[in-house]
């Protein structure tokens, strides 16, 4: 239950990073730290107590390891967040080249 | 198991270091430490196949956010509305955590999965026929392949829209007319 209850405090510290902060780049990092709690939490879910690697060998059973079904849907979720890093970062680059500012409150302007 | 609270807690520990400091680039260094403490918890939850994935990425991560921040860092001014924003956004953090907190309630006990989908996986007679020895990896691309063909094709439209975002304009030369391009 506490180890439960950290990964909802994570999630809650990327939270505040993306609703209060005002510079660009603080706000991706909140969005990469939402999304680091948010795997965290399925590993988690996922575990089995003194269970083993999902690796299957001969003299084993299924029943003694950890849930291989939350690691395999994690997986796709981190190479996903890597593609959504990547094109915040751009979208924060061309904006810095427009308006000279990462602060989101002097970017008023929509066009021009 | 301490010591994955421990983790936890450095983790936790890195991301508000992370959001608080002023300079850019020690936040984005901070960012990546909470990473790599990231990529150990999976080893010490038996995920070996994530912690290999999350160690790529979250260098490839670090050297993206390097390449936004270096030569742009400035200040920037925290005046306007501070308390009240503070304020409201406090509370709304506040509220999503205790809802969060009541919805923890109904899950399983911490070390006791279901395992309903995983057992419907492993058991009927699939494992024989995959001849696979890593799970994550058989699952992920024998039952899961759409998702992984999903995954594809996200991420190639994400790099598309970068190419597009961070295209230079092409040079004319003198002799071509203006209304090429």
């Amino acid at each position: 239950m506490l180890t439960y209850l950290l990964c909802l405090v994570l999630f809650c510290v990327g939270l505040y990073a993306i609703l209060r902060k005002r510079n660009i780049i603080k706000i991706i990092i909140g969005v990469v730290i939402c999304e680091y709690a948010v795997n965290l939490f399925l590993i988690v879910f996922g575990y089995r107590a003194n269970g083993r690697s999902p690796i299957y060998s001969q003299d084993q059973k299924i029943i003694d390891m950890v849930d291989p079904l939350p690691q395999a849907c994690a997986m796709t979720s981190i190479v996903m967040g890597l593609a959504i890093t990547a094109l915040l970062v751009a979208i924060a680059i061309r904006i810095y080249e427009k308006y000279s500012t990462f602060d989101i409150t002097k970017i008023r302007k929509l066009k021009g | 198991m301490i010591e994955l609270n421990l983790l936890l807690i450095f983790i936790i520990i890195a991301a508000i270091v992370a959001i608080e400091v002023k300079d850019l680039l020690s936040a984005v260094v901070a960012v990546g430490v909470s990473g790599f403490g990231l990529c150990i918890t999976f080893l010490t939850l038996k995920a070996p196949d994530l912690a290999i994935t999350q160690l790529v990425v979250e260098i490839l991560c670090l050297i993206i956010l390097i390449r936004a921040t270096i030569r742009l860092d400035l200040p920037f001014s925290t005046s306007g509305r501070w308390f009240v924003n503070t304020f409201i956004t406090l509370v709304f953090v506040a509220v999503f955590f205790y809802c969060g907190y009541k919805a923890l309630n109904s899950l399983p006990q911490f070390g006791n999965p279901i395992m309903k989908v995983s057992q419907f996986y492993l058991t009927e007679g699939t494992l024989e026929k995959i001849h696979a020895t890593n799970l994550v990896s058989a699952i992920n691309l024998n039952f899961r392949a759409y998702d992984a063909l999903g995954e594809a094709t996200a991420l190639f439209a994400a790099a598309i829209g970068v190419m597009a975002l961070m295209r230079r304009k092409g040079k004319k030369t003198p002799g071509e007319k203006e209304s090429d391009g």
